[in-house]
């Protein structure tokens, strides 16, 4: 082989590692029953495969061969460890990743995904193990890279995903995709995960540190992944969510990196691929008519998406939407979302009553965006006296620097 | 596999007034005949309630003994199951169904397969 074709081989290598990485040791993770050992049998295959493609050249199907590479090194490896320790125990463990395994035929490589992602959301691992897991696993993030964007210590973290490792092989986690009947319940941890994810790169994103890693990205990466493999109506509404709210993300902050409220926003920085694409998905979940909370979420960004200007929004659709979300998933936090909606429809005053009400029941006390609402609404009606308060008592519970600095413009431009 | 099942709740079937005990028993009853059935019932028992539990520490080569049970909680461990399962996701569909869990909860603890 020519110098050049060599070069390009290894080209290739490094492509297919960015490419099917997680792929590959999604279906190492099954074939050899550990993470740890499917790791390692990983990087094994490619240093194999940047040793022997530029020589013998790119199989046809570089997938299947990395798999089999990975796991013919486990199994060696497991050999050789042979000299350590009982000899039963290495026959026993040979046998358990050769026999079970039927010869690799690459089908069923995307449930190989799916059962990773439903393996590092399970339940049964605590919360922030199962976002630290799936972005370490999943996606392939390094542990440094997943600290960082938590602003969490690496030690911190990494001991984070030993330990779900160690109950995962302790406590049997099962490396499966769940049956019908335990899937809603499996798939709420899922996209919880998924959500909590874009959350963090969502509302850091105004933060002060530009090398954060992009994890509303990786979320949406995700949802794309979830939608491909299980286009479950949840799974599509979260994606169009994801999308939706990614669209404004150039709006949201002024150069200067202040605040810029939906109603102020230049809307002609909003992303109008992912509009389509989240409006879209959106029609798609609702026509299944087994939506969720997700799904009317994603269904009221669409409708401000879809908004000209913000005098143009349809107040009333919006409020109808919030009515059928809180059914579906009662909670201060959508009442006090639909009020200031009720608001934008009715009037200051009646979304005023509606804030005060909940307010007065002792829900939300504590929680700034219902103190800054009822600032706001108050501030509309003239009444300064109670608008002043209230944008103090929002100022006093706001812990992000940006969204502190807007409250304090706005009491300062009350008139006395 | 092997799963302990420990039934923990704020009442054990004493503390019941008779009727509900009974009904409760029952209900017990129709699960163990169940997992018998599915094969995945290994062992159970029922405990009698926490005054009548003992504590024994040695220390120092010298045993003492204390009134009621080791950890002073609401929840009290009424009884437990011993079950096979394939894996966790099995062992928690058991699990849910012990009537135990629909008012107290239930801890599922892998068993070490230790020689």
């Amino acid at each position: 082989m020519s110098e050049d074709q060599a070069a390009r081989a290894r080209e290739m290598a490094d492509a297919i590692y960015r490419a099917e990485s997680r792929r590959v040791f999604a279906t190492l993770v099954r074939l050899l029953g550990d993470f740890d050992l499917a790791e390692e049998a990983l990087h094994d295959a490619f240093r194999a495969a940047l040793e022997q493609w530029p020589r013998d050249g790119v199989p046809a199907n570089p997938r299947a061969w990395l798999v089999s590479a990975g796991r013919f090194k486990a199994i060696n490896g497991i050999r050789r460890r042979a000299r350590f320790v009982a000899i039963e125990d290495v026959a026993e463990q040979v046998d358990a990743v050769a026999d079970d395994t039927p010869p690799w035929d690459g089908e069923g490589i995307e449930d190989d995904r799916l059962r990773l992602v439903f393996t590092c959301c399970h339940p049964a691992l605590p919360p922030d193990a199962q976002v630290a897991l799936t972005l370490r696993e999943v996606c392939g993030l390094t542990t440094e890279e997943i600290a960082q964007a938590f602003l969490s210590a690496a030690p911190t973290l990494a001991q984070r995903i030993v330990r779900a490792k160690a109950k995962i092989r302790d406590a049997r986690i099962p490396y499966q995709v769940p049956t019908p009947a335990e899937l809603p319940q499996r798939l709420d941890s899922v996209l919880r995960v998924v959500y909590l994810v874009f959350n963090e790169g969502y509302s850091a994103s105004s933060g002060q540190s530009v090398t954060r890693l992009d994890l509303s990205g990786e979320a949406i990466r995700l949802g794309r992944l979830l939608v491909e493999l299980l286009p479950e109506p949840e799974a599509i509404g979260l994606l169009a969510l994801m999308l939706l709210q990614e669209s404004r993300r150039a709006a949201r902050t002024s150069p200067a990196g202040e605040l810029v409220l939906l109603a102020d926003q230049d809307r002609s920085l909003w992303n109008r691929d992912q509009i389509t694409a989240g409006s879209a998905l959106v029609e798609r979940a609702l026509a299944s008519r087994r939506f969720g909370p997700y799904t009317l979420q994603a269904a009221i960004a669409a409708v401000h998406a879809e908004a000209a200007s913000a005098d143009a929004t349809d107040w009333g659709q919006i409020v109808g939407l919030y009515d059928v979300l809180l059914r579906a998933d009662p909670s201060p936090v959508v009442e006090l979302n639909r009020a200031v909606a009720v608001a934008m429809r009715d009037g200051p005053a009646a979304g005023l009553v509606l804030i005060d009400a909940i307010l007065a029941r002792g829900d939300l006390q504590d929680y700034h965006l219902a103190h800054a609402a009822q600032a706001d609404l108050c501030r509309r009606l003239g009444r300064t006296v109670q608008a002043r308060a209230a944008y103090e008592r929002a100022i006093a519970l706001t812990r992000q620097e940006p969204e502190r600095r807007f409250l304090e413009r706005r009491l300062s431009e009350l008139s006395d | 596999m092997k799963f302990l099942c420990l039934i923990c709740a704020e009442k054990v079937m004493e503390q019941m007034p008779e009727a509900d005990a009974e009904k409760h028993f029952e209900e017990y009853r129709e699960f163990t005949k169940e997992i018998r059935r599915s094969g995945h019932f290994i062992g159970c028992n029922r405990l009698l309630p926490p005054r009548a539990a003992t504590t024994v520490r040695v220390r120092q080569g010298k045993a003492s003994t204390t009134d009621g049970p080791y950890a002073e909680t609401k929840e009290q461990l009424g009884g437990y199951y011993v079950i096979e399962a394939r894996d966790l996701d099995e062992a928690i569909q058991v699990a849910s169904r012990i009537p135990g869990a629909w008012i107290g909860c239930v801890e599922v603890r892998p068993i070490a397969e230790d020689e």
